[in-house]
């Protein structure tokens, strides 16, 4: 995840001063940023340049790639996005020691 | 045969149900070959499938309010994925999403990508927060951060307005599937279907809604796979349709531009002949042939309604953590993904299978009496679903001289494409359960909220748990009667309704919802001014547009939930910023929920 990297040093900042919470947030609002510019892209993004990609020489499977984006690939991409967010976003709650207990 | 408590024993005994389910199929098919007849299959599917849902329904009964409320908050991640599933996947996705796209290609392609999408804003934006929180409906939550009774019976009122407008699609579609099945007319159908979703609810409340979704969700997801797969293997479009109908989907390109597709008009006249709500292939089938804008308002609405729509939300509520909540999000998405990116194919295979001369099935170029006599044309023109005229009078059919109902996509093309008639029965019982399983998380949605946020804790805080559940049940019924009324009416399609229902959602409560997390500084003057406000204004943009008014930004009335958001958005934030800020106590509160770890907001009752 050089992207990941790149990112978390573009946006460091000195975290001394804030308290732990403020931390956890600082770190859970980037990730939703992160996520939701994702998002964006293949559920927006992509479909303002329905007809560029219905004439595009890439065609996965064979499908003219508006077609494929619509019925497989956007969507494919969003599950594997939300369970991507899900174990960063656990890693942060761990980082922090606010994973919940089993018996919560 | 089964040790221990229930919820360590789920998939054996899912297992064991799926295994029996699949029996029961064989069963119905060697009953086929021995000559039971297609309406007794019918009546057998539909039936057997309901009264396994009643079963249990009746065996999740219960007296305690979490139990009722949130199914006790212990249902694993993954069956709550598939639970989840099933109450998001209604008559809409599983009837007639495919029709949709059968008839509009590329422009309601949207829907898939708007329904799909959605859920990674409830993931990331809201689902884990309010499963922290510790509420037992969505407007719970809204009254406890914002505080006030009045933010609550807005997100009441909006809560309403979207899921009943919702459920009576819902009805329809269960009504419509029980008409064909059974045989009966739709206005007694319509009852019968509803008479099935109370058995499911009832009793047991979210509990039992629970556990008949998750079962609901095996028989839809096999009911519409099992067709597609098959049919692709018996045209010989390739073993895993998903990935090799490219040809196929070509192929259907080169037969438009041969039928002349959009070059021969219907008149007006021709077209009186045509039975209400049929229509004829008029639009490409994969050709981009939609303006961005269009097809990006429609996404956006669904997205934004999927992340408002309260019957999606509560099943997080139910989820043992936080964390869980979370995955769950993604487990729902996955077994949503199964269903969604197959429409598409099955969209294709139909079309395909009635067009391609080349085939056996197809009936463009036949002659117009040829057409006419063939059984399955003959069934479906009986119930109002298909319909042929030969408009030029040359004897022969055009692609333009061939009508049909959007349900009649999924229903009627295993018919069309010979499959055994135990298929057909086999997806009139999934499209049973696709429509169940959501009118129940609808009625108890609307039924909960009336029950616990009106009564409870508005009208008589003071009631005890028995009163409170016997309260809640007697609305249940009264929401699904006054559902089923409507729905017998028959005002709007059921994919019509439906994109109401995201649009009334999107714009009431999306952003006071979002809000309520992420920004601290927003208040109950706010909330209340955000929901009405944004309610108020989608709903006269849909009037006006529906009287006529041509409407702005190309926004039309499936995606008037733009104008309403917007309206809703503008009015919160400056309301907000007008008034008092929330006081200590809220905005602790709002830290608080979000951190995963600690108490929940909300006491275990409440």
């Amino acid at each position: 995840m050089s992207f990941w990297v790149m990112f978390r040093l573009l946006t460091y900042r000195e975290g001394k001063k804030m308290s732990k919470q403020q931390q956890h947030w600082e770190k859970t609002r980037t990730l939703l940023f992160i996520t939701l510019a994702i998002w964006f892209v293949f559920s927006i993004g992509i479909f303002f340049f329905g007809a560029e990609m219905e004439a595009s020489s890439i065609r996965p499977l064979g499908y003219p790639l508006s077609y494929y984006m619509t019925c497989q690939g956007s969507l494919g991409i969003f599950v594997i996005l939300i369970f991507w967010f899900a174990n960063r976003q656990e890693k942060i709650d761990e980082e922090f020691g606010y994973t919940e207990r089993e018996d919560d | 045969m089964f040790k221990g408590k229930f919820i360590d024993n789920l998939p054996k005994i899912y297992g064991t149900y799926t295994g029996g389910f699949i029996v029961f199929i064989i069963l119905m098919a060697i009953a086929e070959q021995a000559g039971m007849s297609a309406k007794l299959i019918g009546i057998f599917f539909v039936a057997f499938t309901v009264l396994i849902y009643a079963l249990i329904g009746y065996l999740s009964r219960t007296m305690q309010t979490d139990a009722y409320y949130v199914a006790g908050r212990q249902v694993p991640t993954v069956f709550n994925g598939m639970a989840t599933a099933a109450d998001w996947m209604s008559g809409a996705s599983f009837v007639a999403m495919a029709g949709g796209i059968y008839f509009k290609g590329y422009g309601y392609m949207a829907l898939l990508v708007g329904w799909t999408g959605g859920y990674v804003l409830v993931a990331s934006l809201l689902a884990p927060y309010l499963r922290k929180f510790g509420c037992y409906t969505v407007p719970d939550f809204i009254g406890t951060r914002y505080g006030g009774n009045l933010a609550r019976l807005s997100a009441v009122i909006v809560l309403t307005v979207a899921s009943f407008t919702y459920v009576t699609a819902q009805i329809n579609a269960t009504g419509t599937i029980a008409s064909v099945a059974l045989d009966i007319p739709f206005e007694i159908a319509v009852y019968v279907g509803l008479a099935s979703i109370l058995m499911c609810s009832m009793l047991g409340g979210m509990r039992a809604v629970t556990w008949t979704q998750v079962a609901q969700y095996i028989v839809l997801i096999i009911a519409y796979l099992l067709p597609v797969f098959w049919i692709s293997n018996k045209m010989g479009a390739g073993v895993f349709p998903h990935f090799m109908l490219a040809d196929e989907v070509a192929r259907i390109a080169e037969l438009e531009a041969q039928f002349g597709l959009g070059e021969i008009k219907n008149s007006a006249a021709d077209l009186k002949q045509v039975p209400k709500g049929l229509a004829g292939i008029t639009k490409a089938h994969a050709e981009v042939n939609t303006t961005p804008w269009k097809f990006i308002s429609l996404a956006v609405c669904m997205m934004a309604g999927t992340a408002s729509l309260p019957h999606v939300m509560m099943r997080y509520f139910t989820t043992p953590s936080v964390k869980a909540a979370r995955r769950s999000v993604g487990w729902s998405l996955f077994f949503i993904f199964l269903l969604y990116s197959s429409a598409p194919m099955l969209a294709t295979l139909s079309k395909l299978s009635l067009m391609d001369p080349n085939l056996a099935t197809g009936i463009i170029g036949k002659s117009i009496s040829e057409v006419q006599a063939i059984d399955w044309y003959q069934n479906w023109n009986q119930a109002n679903l298909m319909f042929v005229s030969d408009f030029n009078g040359n004897g022969t059919l055009e692609l333009n001289e061939f009508f049909m109902g959007g349900k009649a996509v999924v229903l009627a093309t295993p018919e069309i494409a010979g499959l055994p008639y135990v298929i057909s029965g086999l997806v009139a019982a999934g499209g049973m359960a696709a429509a169940m399983s959501t009118a129940d998380g609808l009625v108890l949605a609307i039924s909960n909220a009336l029950s616990h946020d009106i009564y409870y804790k508005m009208i008589n805080p003071k009631a005890e748990t028995a009163k409170r559940l016997i309260v809640a049940r007697v609305l249940l019924v009264l929401i699904g009667f006054a559902g089923a009324t409507i729905a017998a009416l028959e005002i709007q399609g059921i994919l019509g309704s439906v994109i109401w229902a995201f649009d009334f959602a999107m714009s009431g409560l999306f952003f006071p919802l979002v809000l309520g997390v992420w920004w601290k500084r927003a208040n109950a003057q706010g909330a209340v001014a955000g929901m009405l406000g944004g309610l108020i204004a989608g709903s006269a943009y849909l009037i006006a547009v529906r009287s006529g008014y041509p409407g702005f930004w190309g926004v039309t009335q499936l995606t008037f939930g733009i104008v309403g958001s917007l309206v809703s958005l503008v009015l919160m934030v400056v309301v907000s910023l007008m008034t008092k800020a929330p006081d200590a106590a809220t905005q602790r509160m709002v830290d608080e929920v979000r951190i995963p770890s600690g108490k929940a907001i909300l006491g275990k009752q409440h």
